[in-house]
This record gives structure tokens, C-alpha cells and sequence, in this order.
């Protein structure tokens, strides 16, 4: 069988690929998958943990976080949609009304 | 055939987000990572856990990746998509980057070996999960749905149009 040891250098390698997606994108929304990329490797962790382990208890945390997700791209995408209705540019270097 | 099937959707797995990160149209690279997530839905049935393999097929794959393209439909950029950041930027990253992948490696290097590996007994029946949802976890699903309803209301509230005076 599979080493489980596998799957959790699998979820290390997208966690990074996640980070550098989310580095060197500009537009808010491909930014915005690169968040799920990262979040999908963290579930892939919990869930190769939960066999290693032996409990079902990681698989309810993944539950959890799949929910948590679908409503974070919700309001997400609906900000993004906002604030591309005010400035017609997705584009993050627009994003800077806080910039001194 | 374990590890052939497992090769098989690591590959797709990180070639999606591969794929995403060179891709310069965003819905080439929604659909990149609805083959990621499909693929990742493969890799959690391969540890034991057939129903969140599922959800995460209907509802990743599925209604949040929809919802992505939806937006994506919806921003119709007329002047394309802007070129990527300069060179030394995306140098910097590579960099930063292969430092990051080092120094988890080796954070978890210790317990990689003690992990053992997947068959055995299975662990993630649908049955037990649901039992566990509605004893051990009842507070946190139940805040969940809280969180899910205020989430619908936020997200419709923010994107509807002023009415015009």
C-alpha cells in the first residue's frame, strides 16, 4: 500500500505551489483560487493525519473547512464583483485607497 | 496499483495548479483547478475517505468552481489580461518559494516516517461520520449553518444594486 507519508509531501508541495500562485498572480480572482489551492492542501493533510491516526475526527474537520470555504469564495466573489464595479480593474495593484 | 493510481493523480493534481499558474486567461485557469480538485477528490478516496471524496467533487469541483466562473463571466475584461509582474519579482518568488517547500520538509521530516500507511481498516464511513456530525461536533455544525446563512445574506446584500432614487 501507499506510504501515507505521501500524500502529506503531496499537500506540502500544492500549500507552496498555492503561495507562489498567490505571489506572482495579479488579478484578484486567480489570487483568490490560489487561497483555495492552499486551502485543498491543508485538507489533504488533515485527511492523510486522519489515517495515519486511525479517527474519523480529521475528516470532520474537513468537513468543516470545505463549508467555511464555500462561504468565504461567496462573499469573496461578491466583494470582488463590488470592487470591480467601482474601479472597472481587478487588477491588485489598483487596490491601494490606503496607500500613503 | 495503489501507488500507479496515486502517481497518476498527484500528477494531474499539481499539473492543474501548474496549469493555473501559467495559464494568463482566468477561465483557462478556473478549469485547471476544477481538474486539480477532481484529481485531489481521487487522492482523498485513496485514503480512506469516499464521502468527502464526494462532497469535494460536487461542492469544490462543482458549485465552487461554477461560482468562479460565473464571476468570471460576469467581469468581462475588455483590455485582456495585463502581463505578469517583472522578472526579479517572480525570481524573488521561485526563490522564497523553494525556501518555503525546504523548511516544511523540514519541519515535518520527523514524523514523515512514523506514518504508516493507507488500507486496513476503513475509517471514513459515511455512517460514522454522520454520528460523529450530530454527537462530538453538533455545536460547531450547527454554528456552521449560522455562518453559511450569514454568508448568503452578506453576499447577496453586498452585490445587489442600489435602487435608483
Amino acid at each position: 500500500m501507499i506510504p501515507v507519508s505521501y500524500f502529506f509531501g503531496l499537500s506540502i508541495v500544492l500549500f507552496v505551489l498555492g503561495i507562489i500562485a498567490f505571489f506572482i498572480k495579479r488579478d484578484l480572482i486567480t489570487m483568490f483560487m490560489a487561497i483555495e489551492v492552499m486551502l485543498n492542501a491543508a485538507n489533504l493533510a488533515f485527511i492523510a493525519l486522519a489515517k495515519a491516526a486511525g479517527s474519523p475526527a480529521g475528516q470532520v474537520i474537513v468537513f468543516f473547512i470545505i463549508t467555511v470555504a464555500a462561504a468565504e469564495a461567496a462573499v469573496g466573489l461578491a466583494i470582488i464583483l463590488l470592487v470591480f464595479r467601482q474601479k472597472k480593474s481587478i487588477k491588485a495593484e489598483d487596490m491601494r485607497l490606503l496607500k500613503g | 496499483m495503489g501507488i500507479f493510481l496515486f502517481s497518476l493523480l498527484a500528477i494531474l493534481c499539481v499539473g492543474g495548479v501548474l496549469g493555473l499558474i501559467l495559464s494568463r486567461n482566468q477561465a483557462h485557469s478556473a478549469l485547471f483547478l476544477v481538474l486539480a480538485f477532481a484529481s485531489l477528490g481521487g487522492l482523498f478516496g485513496l485514503l480512506d475517505a469516499p464521502f468527502i471524496a464526494a462532497v469535494q467533487i460536487i461542492i469544490y469541483a462543482g458549485a465552487i468552481m461554477v461560482l468562479f466562473i460565473f464571476v468570471i463571466m460576469m467581469i468581462n475584461l475588455e483590455q485582456g489580461i495585463a502581463p505578469e509582474r517583472k522578472r526579479w519579482t517572480l525570481g524573488l518568488s521561485a526563490v522564497l518559494a523553494v525556501f518555503l517547500l525546504i523548511e516544511l520538509g523540514l519541519a515535518v521530516r520527523g514524523t514523515l516516517g512514523a506514518l504508516g500507511r493507507t488500507g486496513g481498516e476503513s475509517i471514513g464511513d459515511p455512517k460514522e461520520l454522520g454520528r460523529l456530525l450530530f454527537t462530538d461536533y453538533l455545536y460547531p455544525f450547527e454554528i456552521t449553518s449560522v455562518l453559511i446563512i450569514a454568508a448568503l445574506v452578506g453576499a447577496i446584500v453586498l452585490v445587489k444594486k442600489k435602487e435608483k432614487e
